[in-house]
């Protein structure tokens, strides 16, 4: 909801360096946050982008209109939340990276780990996390793993400097696991994870075995990304991957990115 | 592959002809079982009778090499004409879980129609059912691929699974990141 009376033009004549767009995330026109990265970039100002919508959907229309711009287009917060994936990626060049891996949904993380943990069915774990506040009344975009396909399709656009979008993304969720499944993998060693993967080829997301051991086997709410590298190997990144507090910590390292 | 004991279990493969004959297939399979080797799958082609009038026959089986040497002299004592045998060089080894109800009510012929695609075998599996409602089970299976990379064994079993109405998963060493 607006605060105070003013309308959204207005906001756009006022004096500012940099719009921080943090609408939620709608998909396909991506707007109207669309409109409002346009229109502070056409005025040569830095946008900060929190909202999936606009680079997972349209991201070869943004890279040329920031082309075009004295200002910066910079979306760390849209992936991973606090934990700074697209700024390693820039850092040691995204040419050098081969593909990144990662747990990046908590909410359906946090549902296979208690599933797991306590032998629970899927519809119960999801209702106690519907109470927590950590799924949504609608899950479907956390559990039916659009989430991280959204997330993934983001880093398959900065690896190959765009032509992804949700669409070209291949989905499964983990609305079919079931406790018996993640029993008969634990006797393995293994566990199940809803894993999302992004390369130049297209992204693939999928609930994947994955042994108890290995640093992808995060457990609750953590988000893990593993960047593989040319020359450098594989590199983790684990953390909170959601919250109000993660995500605005996204968002000062790109505010801070600016002033440098 | 890392380093084997000298005598441990491993994947061999058996090429055989023969008779058309009643029994001669049991015939064949007895000393695998009599010796403790593990008979993976069979490739019994009727329709395939080679000149001499014989029927061609494939066996996977996994038996430590000494066990193997038992099979073979119990062939030759029989007079059971082996046309080729020896160490199967398996490309590698994948683990699946499948979750749906033709675990419960099908797996074997799951198992028979893996098995018959020849990209693979199954070396090893392991159900576990719902307690709530029966009919709903899961399946881990051990799989050695003996044709083709890991990737076509996926997409080769991941077809077969589907067809079956059966949720796929493999682990996620076979990716795409190294």
């Amino acid at each position: 909801m607006p605060l105070g009376d003013a309308s959204l033009e207005d906001v756009f004549e006022s004096n500012y360096d940099v719009l921080i767009e943090a609408t939620p995330t709608t998909l396909k026109s991506a707007e109207p946050a669309f409109s409002h990265i346009k229109m502070a970039l056409e005025t040569d100002r830095h946008v900060v982008l929190a909202n999936k919508g606009p680079v997972a959907e349209r991201f070869e229309e943004l890279q040329s209109i920031a082309d075009g711009s004295k200002g910066t287009l910079r979306f760390e917060a849209t992936v991973g939340g606090a934990i700074p994936v697209l700024s390693t990626i820039e850092d040691i060049n995204p040419k050098t990276v081969t593909s990144v891996k990662g747990i990046l949904n908590g909410t359906s993380n946090f549902i296979l780990t208690r599933m797991a943990a306590k032998n629970l069915s899927y519809s119960h774990v999801l209702s106690e996390a519907q109470e927590l506040g950590v799924a949504e009344a609608d899950p479907i975009f956390d559990v039916g793993g659009i989430d991280t396909a959204l997330k993934c399709v983001i880093i398959s656009n900065v690896l190959s400097g765009g032509g992804f979008r949700l669409s070209d993304a291949e989905v499964e969720g983990i609305q079919h696991i079931s406790n018996h499944a993640l029993n008969l993998a634990d006797k393995s060693g293994l566990t199940i994870r809803l894993v999302g993967e992004a390369t130049r080829e297209g992204v693939n997301v999928a609930p994947m075995l994955v042994p108890k051991t290995e640093d992808l086997a995060v457990e609750g709410t953590q988000n893990i990304v593993q960047i593989a590298t040319e020359h450098g190997g594989i590199l983790s990144l684990a953390g909170p991957g959601a919250g109000g507090d993660p995500t605005a910590s996204a968002i000062f390292l790109d505010l801070q990115r600016l002033i440098v | 592959m890392g380093n084997k004991l000298r005598n441990s279990p491993r994947a061999y493969i058996v090429r055989l002809e023969l008779a058309d004959r009643p029994g001669e297939l049991l015939r064949v399979l007895e000393p695998i079982s009599s010796s403790g080797g593990n008979l993976l799958s069979i490739f019994h082609e009727r329709g395939d009778i080679t000149p001499r009038g014989k029927i061609p026959v494939e066996i996977d089986l996994e038996c430590s090499p000494d066990q193997f040497e038992s099979i073979l002299s119990t062939y030759s004592d029989l007079d059971i004409h082996v046309t080729q045998s020896g160490e199967e060089l398996y490309e590698g080894e994948l683990i699946v879980l499948l979750i749906g109800d033709a675990i419960s009510n099908n797996l074997s012929s799951v198992i028979a129609s893996i098995d018959a695609s020849g990209s693979v075998a199954v070396i090893e599996s392991s159900v576990n059912r719902s307690i709530e409602s029966p009919t709903e089970a899961s399946s881990i299976l051990r799989l050695a691929i003996k044709e083709g990379d890991q990737k076509q064994a996926i997409d080769s079993v991941r077809s077969i699974v589907s067809g079956y109405g059966l949720h796929f998963m493999t682990t996620t060493d076979n990716g795409v990141s190294q």
